[in-house]
């Protein structure tokens, strides 16, 4: 993909449309599972049989017991056709549009938009598109280099090559990481925020050499900074990374007062809604501004967000906190196509985690996860082990992983 | 004519001018630096509550929020723990005829642009003494350094590796001012009445200390020093009236006769 031309500041930037976007709770299922980058189908418990499109019963046997269950990925394509008309806004202003079907190895047949290199054997993957809701994409069975600048497959993406994106603190090691991720995916133009500009930190000259960095001071706790900051950039950002984090390690009775949870509160939690009230609205009318739009928001949360880890149990409340209030801005950002990425790390290996025993996740390792997801359009990122192990735990029984936390 | 109404005449004639030595409050203004895992003051910040909108219609105002030792601020005996259980040693309780005061300014310029790790000694006060006379009891001395003009922050914070440099007065010039010549209390221009350094000092921030163990106080982050003569100047500043503070962000004046 050629770096898209550079915007014409006099023409009008068209207003974003979303794709269709109804879904009956039923179908949500192929939602819930693509917002974590799975491919499930529904499976009924009785006969076996997979299928799509979900519904209530068992096309075959007419069971109610269907379970979404990961299905493998393959299929065939059998026929395709391309779009040239439509009445939807949305494809209409993205015709000619390639659709196709596609027999799946586990069975059902299924309606699938078409990576351009998609012939033959495919493989199919439940994919968000702008208005949120799953729908299934079939891409080329073999990887090839630039599969990822498809212009259907970037609908559906928020690939970081050729956007412009915030990174909220540079000063952490995940925020450095994240910085040299985004600039070898082809990220344009990063900016790179740092509180307290008289406190230097390590890493800071590595982070001027990168060509696209541009160092921005940015404490999520100052209004002004925020509102001065977003006004010179907000109009141009495609991406914002909130990993602005406060980090203390107490609970309630070990700690006096409220001051460190205060702090915590400001960062993790008034520190969104900050930034989120200053690059939101900009971000929101530029959901449609060509090949480099604006896609996405990434927050850096914490798998504590769902279960309260009581030796950081204030820090814990203020992921809880963001997390909630993350959904909030997801709702508000749908209407524009930018996606709302939430990132829920287990312990990350810094200092704050200094005396938790390993498994932590690397900070690069925890960057590199974001890209990906990013890169891949998956909405709820549960990175490394840890993550994936709670993930799985929380969704069997968020009782029992409360008390199994607690311990 | 009695002095107070002389005063004013002087006011409206232009005889006396008041110099602000205070630096205005803003987010960017830095803040005092402590270990991350230590309690932390808040820095000063500012949210609108309403500017002539939907919030207001007529009005514009603001809540601030900023810990006691914010920007130009005033420290108070009971900050130190040296000075926790003096009589008067808090905001509320000081006795307000303590917030006038004669100002001395020593003109430390040359010596803080040579070495931001300058320590102001007891020699160098008598030294000063010799040029400008004796410094009186209840006299503010403020350590002219010229700091303040340090707009960068980064500048003005001066960190490295080894943490702050900034300068400062050293253990005997502190205990000198306390015991021989009765200050009220000592200014700078820096963040800390005590040198960026003065962790490594014996005992650790030895203004800090002595000062407030005596019960004296600490002007901090003052600006416009250099607008002052080195003597002759009435220093004004009345911290706010905080229960038991331990000091506040306050407006510092000082009246010269020209």
């Amino acid at each position: 993909m050629q770096r898209p031309k550079r915007k014409n500041p006099v023409l009008r930037t068209r207003l974003p449309t979303l794709p269709p976007a109804a879904r009956s709770r039923v179908a949500l299922g192929l939602t819930a599972a693509a917002a974590l980058g799975r491919f499930e189908l529904q499976q009924c418990r009785e006969c076996g049989t997979v299928q799509y499109p979900p519904r209530e019963a068992c096309q075959k046997c007419l069971s109610v017991r269907l379970d979404w269950k990961p299905q493998p990925p393959g299929g065939e394509l059998i026929a395709q056709t391309v779009l040239h008309h439509s009445n939807d806004l949305f494809f209409r202003e993205r015709l000619p549009w390639r659709l196709g079907l596609v027999k799946l190895d586990c069975g059902p047949m299924v309606v699938a938009h078409l990576h351009a290199a998609a012939k033959g054997k495919v493989l199919a993957r439940a994919m968000l598109d702008r208005a949120g809701q799953a729908v299934i994409v079939a891409l080329p069975e073999k990887e090839n280099g630039d599969m990822a600048d498809d212009r259907q497959l970037r609908e559906f993406t928020c690939d970081p090559r050729h956007r412009k994106i915030l990174v909220a603190d540079g000063k952490t090691a995940v925020g450095q990481a994240l910085v040299q991720g985004f600039a070898k995916s082809g990220a344009e133009i990063i900016w790179v925020g740092y509180a307290e500009p008289w406190k230097k930190f390590a890493g800071f000259d590595e982070l001027e050499k990168i060509p696209q960095v541009t160092l921005v001071p940015l404490d999520v706790t100052d209004s002004k900074n925020v509102k001065e900051l977003a006004a010179e950039i907000a109009g141009k950002v495609d991406i914002v990374v909130n990993n602005a984090e406060h980090h203390r390690t107490f609970g309630i009775s070990n700690r006096q007062g409220v001051e460190t949870a205060r702090a915590e509160m400001d960062v993790n939690y008034l520190g969104l809604l900050r930034l989120a009230q200053e690059f939101g609205p900009a971000m929101r009318s530029r959901g449609a501004d060509g090949a480099a739009s604006a896609v996405a928001w990434v927050n850096l949360l914490s798998v504590y967000a769902l279960a309260n880890f009581p030796p950081h149990g204030t820090f814990s409340a203020s992921k809880a906190a963001a997390h909630s209030l993350a959904q909030c801005l997801r709702a508000e950002m749908r209407p524009a196509g930018v996606r709302v990425v939430n990132v829920f790390p287990g312990p990350i290996d810094d200092e704050w985690n200094q005396l938790l025993p390993p498994p932590k996740i690397a900070p690069a390792a925890l960057a590199k996860s974001i890209v990906a997801a990013l890169r891949e359009g998956i909405e709820d990122v549960y990175p490394g082990d840890v993550a994936q192990e709670w993930l799985e735990r929380w969704r069997d029984n968020p009782k029992a992983l409360e008390r199994e936390i607690s311990a | 004519m009695n002095v107070l109404s002389q005063l004013v005449e002087a006011f409206s004639s232009g005889k006396i001018r008041v110099v602000d030595l205070t630096q205005t409050l803003a987010p960017e203004f830095p803040s005092i630096s402590l270990p991350p895992e230590m309690g932390q003051a808040w820095p000063f910040r500012i949210e609108e509550v309403s500017r002539y909108d939907e919030r207001g219609p007529a009005w514009y105002w603001n809540n601030f929020s900023c810990g006691e030792h914010t920007g130009t601020h005033f420290d108070a005996p009971i900050h130190w723990i040296s000075g926790k259980d003096l009589p008067h040693n808090a905001t509320d309780s000081i006795p307000p005829d303590r917030f006038i005061g004669p100002g001395c300014v020593i003109d430390c310029t040359n010596e803080a642009a040579a070495n931001p790790d300058f320590l102001l000694t007891k020699p160098f006060l008598l030294e000063w003494e010799k040029k400008h006379g004796r410094i009186p009891p209840r006299a503010w001395v403020l350590m002219r350094t010229d700091w303040s003009k340090r707009e960068d922050p980064v500048a003005y914070q001066n960190y490295d590796d080894e943490g702050q440099h900034t300068p400062g007065p050293d253990v005997d010039a502190v205990k000198f001012l306390v015991a021989e010549r009765d200050v009220l209390g000592f200014g700078t221009e820096s963040i800390g009445t005590d040198a960026g350094q003065a962790y490594h000092l014996r005992p650790p921030y030895p203004c800090h200390y002595y000062m407030h163990g005596a019960g004296r106080y600490g002007l901090q982050c003052l600006t416009n020093l250099d607008q002052l003569p080195p003597t002759g100047a009435v220093v004004i500043a009345a911290p706010l009236k905080i229960r038991n503070g331990s000091g506040s962000p306050l407006r510092v004046l000082a009246l010269i006769h020209d």
